[in-house]
C-alpha cells in the first residue's frame, strides 16, 4: 500500500509536472538557419543527412531542425556551450535573425516570412529581451532607458516616466532614475535591463544570456528577482545560458543544444536523471544535485511502518523481519503520527499494554517533498533516522535515508530498493533486536 | 611606337569635363551664386562687426565648448593677429574655412551614414575616397578655376573636393563602431530604423563623427591656403604672394595667423564631441546643474514614495557609491 502512494503523489511536486495543459506562447517547428550565401542549398543538404561540417564551404549552419514549444507563463532555458546556435535560435523568435526555413509560431501568429513593419509590431506588442551585455542606451538615463520600450509603444510622456519609476523602483532601483547607465555597476545596469523588459509589458521576454556577465553572486540574486517577478506576473521567459546550474535553477523545461541541434528537453529532473545520451549526461555530471533535486525526487518507500492500531507486539514483528530497530507509525489514512523504538515496544509487550501509542515517540525530521536535497543534510546528520517525507496532509509519501542521500550525490542511480530504510546495523539500539 | 602606346587618360578626362560643364551649367550657375553669396556675407558681417566684439564672441565659444583657458588665448591670439594687420585676411580665411567645412559635412556625414548602412555603397566610395584624398591638392584648382574662374567659390570647391573624405570615412567607422548589441535592443523593442539611426547609433557615433570634421577642418585649413593661388581673398593670397615676392616677414606673419586659426579651431572642434573631458567649460557647467536638479527633484519624490528594496541591494548601492 504504501509502495504505491508515492508514486503518484511525488508527480505533484511543482518542478516535475510537465505543463501540457497550458495554451502554447511559442511553438517551433522544423527550424533551420544558416547564415551564407545559399542558404537554402544547405537545408537541403541537411535534410537529407549531410553533416553540416561537409556544407561548410556553402554556408554556416547554426540551427538545424529544430522544434519546441513554450508553454504560456513558462521559463523555458535553452542551454548550450557557446557555438551551439542558442543565440541565434532566439533572435529567431523575434525575427533579429530570419529563419532559413521553417515555422516559428508566436503567440498564434507566424514569425517566418513576416515584413520587417509586421516583426516590429510582434516586437513592439509582444516580446520584449534582454541582452547578455545589458546593451543599454549610455546617453540615456536610466529610466528613460526603462522607458524606451513604451516610447516606441507610442505611451504618452507622462505615463511611460511612471510606468517606468515604477519598475524602477520594484528591481530596486529607484534612487538611480535619473543617473546615467554609466554610473551603476554590471548588476545594477541589469536590473535595468529586466525593468526596461518587464516595463515594455509584453507576454513573451527572450533572455540571451542575461546573467552570463554577472559575478556569482549577483548572479544569484537576479535570478531570484526573475523567478519572483515572474511568479508574480507569470510571463513566459525565453532564457538562454550556458550554465547548468542556472538552467536548472530557473528552468520549468530545458533544452540542450548541441551544434545546431536540440538533444533534449525535459524537465530539469528529467535531464539529470534520466539524460538522453552521452554528451548530456557529460555535460549534466557537474551539476550540484543538492541544489536540484528534492526529497521527492530521492526518496523511496517507507516499508517500516505500521498502523496505530496494530499492537506492539506486531511492530517488533515488522521491525524485526526488516531487520530494524524502529518503525513510523500512521492512521488508518497514512497520515504520519510517529515513531515507536524497538526496546520501546518490548518493555510495553513485557507490561502488557497494547496501544503502541503509548510509547510513541515524535518523528525527528519531516520534509515536504519539494524541500532541495542541499536542506536535507543538516538534518539526516543530526538524526540517525531517515528523513520522513509527508504532504501537505501529513501524509507519509516516503522516506530519505542517509545512504540514499549520499548514493544521490553521486552518478548512482538515485533510489535502490536494497538499501534498508531504518537505522543500520552498529548503532547502540541495534544489540536489543537480537535478544527479541 | 610612342602614340601607339599613350593612352589619353588627360584628353579623356578633360571631354568628361567638358560634357559635365555643359550638362550642368545651369547646377555650376546655382552652386557660384549661393557659395559666393554665403562666403562673401559671412566675411562682410565678420568685418562690419567691431573687431573686439568678433575676438570676444570667439573667446566666448571657446569658453562654451572647451575651458576659459582657450578663450584668453583665443583673446591674445587674435589680438596678436589684428596688431599684426591681418585682420581681415583671417576672417576672410576663417570664413572661407566655415563655409567649406559647413558643405562638406552636410555631404560627408550622410554618405557616411548610406556607407555603413549598405555594403556596396562602402564598397563604392572607399575606392573614390582614396582617389581624392591622394591626389595632390593642386590638381583639384584646375577643374575649380575651368568650373567657377576665379575668386572664392573655385577655392570653396577645391577646398571642399579636398577636406570631404576623412568625414565619410570617420561617419561610417563611428557609427559602424556603435555595439551591435545596443543596437539590436533598439530593434528588439520594435523600433523604427530611422528612430535607431538617430536615437542610438548617431548619438553613440558622435565622438567619432566629431573627430572625423575635426580633420575636415583641418584639411580645410590647409587647403583654404592654397585657394590664395586661384584669387580667393585671405591669408591664402598673402602667402602666395609672399612666395612670388620671396618676402620672408609676410611669409612668417601670414603663416603665424593660420597657425592661429588652426590652433583656435582644432582646440574647439576637439571639445565638440568630448564634452566630459572638459568639465570647466560653460556647456558642462550648464548640464550638470541641470543634472543636479533633476537627482535632487528625485531624491524628494523617493522619500515620500516607499520603495521596494530589499537588503542585500541597498549595501549594493552603498558599495557602488
Amino acid at each position: 500500500m504504501t509502495d504505491q502512494l508515492p508514486a503518484t503523489l511525488v508527480a505533484t511536486a511543482p518542478r516535475d509536472s510537465p505543463p501540457d495543459e497550458r495554451p502554447l506562447a511559442i511553438d517551433v517547428s522544423n527550424v533551420y538557419k544558416v547564415f551564407g550565401k545559399r542558404p537554402q542549398e544547405v537545408v537541403q543538404h541537411l535534410k537529407t543527412g549531410r553533416d553540416r561540417d561537409d556544407l561548410l564551404g556553402l554556408g554556416t549552419a547554426a540551427v538545424i531542425d529544430v522544434s519546441f514549444n513554450v508553454q504560456k507563463g513558462e521559463i523555458f532555458v535553452v542551454m548550450g556551450l557557446s557555438g551551439s546556435g542558442k543565440s541565434t535560435l532566439i533572435r529567431m523568435l523575434n525575427g533579429l535573425n530570419p529563419a532559413s526555413e521553417g515555422s516559428i509560431m508566436v503567440l498564434g501568429e507566424e514569425v517566418v516570412g513576416c515584413s520587417a513593419t509586421e516583426l516590429r509590431e510582434r516586437r513592439r506588442d509582444k516580446m520584449s529581451m534582454v541582452f547578455q551585455h545589458f546593451a543599454l542606451l549610455p546617453h540615456r538615463t536610466v529610466v528613460d532607458n526603462v522607458a524606451y520600450g513604451l516610447e516606441s509603444q507610442g505611451l504618452p510622456a507622462v505615463e511611460r516616466q511612471e510606468r517606468a519609476r515604477h519598475w524602477l523602483d520594484r528591481v530596486g532601483l529607484g534612487e538611480w532614475a535619473d543617473s546615467l547607465p554609466g554610473q551603476l555597476s554590471g548588476g545594477m545596469k541589469q536590473r535595468v535591463g529586466i525593468a526596461r523588459a518587464f516595463a515594455a509589458d509584453t507576454e513573451i521576454l527572450l533572455m540571451d544570456e542575461a546573467f552570463s556577465a554577472l559575478d556569482p553572486l549577483i548572479r544569484r540574486e537576479m535570478q531570484e528577482l526573475l523567478i519572483e517577478l515572474q511568479g508574480e506576473l507569470g510571463k513566459t521567459i525565453v532564457f538562454i545560458t550556458h550554465d547548468l546550474n542556472e538552467a536548472m535553477f530557473l528552468g520549468d523545461r530545458i533544452a540542450v543544444m548541441r551544434n545546431g541541434r536540440i538533444v533534449q528537453v525535459g524537465t530539469p529532473n528529467r535531464i539529470l536523471t534520466d539524460p538522453a545520451n552521452d554528451y548530456v549526461a557529460q555535460f549534466v555530471q557537474d551539476v550540484d544535485r543538492a541544489r536540484i533535486l528534492t526529497a521527492g525526487d530521492v526518496m523511496e518507500p517507507a516499508r517500516s511502518v505500521v498502523r496505530a492500531t496494530a499492537g506492539p507486539r506486531t511492530a517488533l514483528d515488522t521491525m524485526r523481519r526488516l531487520q530494524v530497530s524502529a518503525c513510523y507509525v500512521t492512521d488508518d489514512r497514512h497520515r504520519l503520527l510517529g515513531i515507536v523504538r524497538d526496546k520501546d515496544m518490548m518493555r510495553l509487550v513485557r507490561e502488557e499494554g497494547t496501544d503502541l501509542t503509548e510509547r510513541m515517540c515524535p518523528v525527528p525530521s519531516i520534509v515536504k517533498p519539494n524541500q532541495l536535497m542541499a536542506n536535507l543534510f543538516e538534518m539526516v546528520v543530526e538524526s540517525s533516522l531517515p528523513i520522513a517525507v509527508t504532504d501537505d496532509d501529513d501524509r507519509l509519501l516516503g522516506v530519505v535515508p542517509r545512504v540514499t542521500l549520499l548514493a544521490s550525490l553521486a552518478n548512482l542511480p538515485p533510489a535502490t530498493s536494497a538499501i534498508s530504510i531504518v537505522k543500520p546495523p552498529g548503532n547502540p539500539a541495534s544489540g536489543e533486536k537480537g535478544a527479541f | 611606337m610612342d602614340e601607339f602606346y599613350r593612352i589619353p587618360i588627360g584628353t579623356w578626362g578633360r571631354d568628361i569635363f567638358d560634357w559635365f560643364k555643359e550638362t550642368f551649367q545651369w547646377l555650376i550657375d546655382i552652386f557660384t551664386v549661393v557659395v559666393k553669396s554665403a562666403v562673401e556675407g559671412l566675411v562682410d558681417l565678420l568685418l562690419v562687426t567691431p573687431t573686439p566684439i568678433v575676438i570676444l564672441l570667439l573667446a566666448l565659444i571657446g569658453w562654451y565648448l572647451r575651458s576659459w583657458q582657450l578663450a584668453v588665448g583665443t583673446v591674445i591670439s587674435l589680438l596678436v593677429v589684428d596688431s599684426m594687420g591681418f585682420w581681415e585676411s583671417t576672417m576672410q580665411t576663417l570664413g572661407l574655412v566655415i563655409i567649406a567645412t559647413l558643405i562638406a559635412i552636410a555631404i560627408a556625414v550622410p554618405l557616411g551614414i548610406l556607407a555603413a548602412k549598405n555594403d556596396t555603397v562602402s564598397a563604392v566610395v572607399k575606392p573614390v575616397l582614396d582617389f581624392m584624398q591622394t591626389m595632390p591638392a593642386f590638381v583639384y584648382l584646375i577643374p575649380a578655376v575651368l568650373l567657377f574662374s576665379i575668386g572664392f567659390v573655385p577655392g570653396i570647391f577645391a577646398t571642399v573636393i579636398f577636406s570631404l573624405p576623412p568625414g565619410v570615412r570617420f561617419t561610417e567607422l563611428g557609427i559602424r563602431g556603435v555595439d551591435s548589441e545596443t543596437v539590436e535592443a533598439g530593434h528588439a523593442f520594435g523600433v523604427t530604423p530611422g528612430k535607431i539611426l538617430r536615437g542610438i547609433q548617431l548619438p553613440l557615433a558622435t565622438p567619432t563623427i566629431m573627430a572625423g570634421i575635426n580633420q575636415v577642418i583641418m584639411l580645410a585649413l590647409s587647403m583654404a591656403v592654397l585657394a590664395g593661388f586661384v584669387g580667393a581673398d585671405g591669408l591664402g593670397k598673402d602667402v602666395v604672394a609672399a612666395v612670388a615676392t620671396q618676402r620672408l616677414e609676410l611669409g612668417i606673419e601670414a603663416g603665424l595667423c593660420v597657425v592661429i586659426i588652426a590652433v583656435f579651431l582644432d582646440r574647439l572642434t576637439a571639445a565638440l564631441g568630448n564634452r566630459a573631458d572638459y568639465p570647466t567649460s560653460i556647456r558642462a557647467t550648464l548640464s550638470r546643474r541641470k543634472s543636479n536638479k533633476a537627482i535632487a527633484a528625485a531624491r524628494s519624490r523617493i522619500i515620500t514614495v516607499p520603495t521596494h528594496q530589499s537588503a542585500p541591494l541597498n549595501i549594493l548601492e552603498k558599495v557602488a557609491k
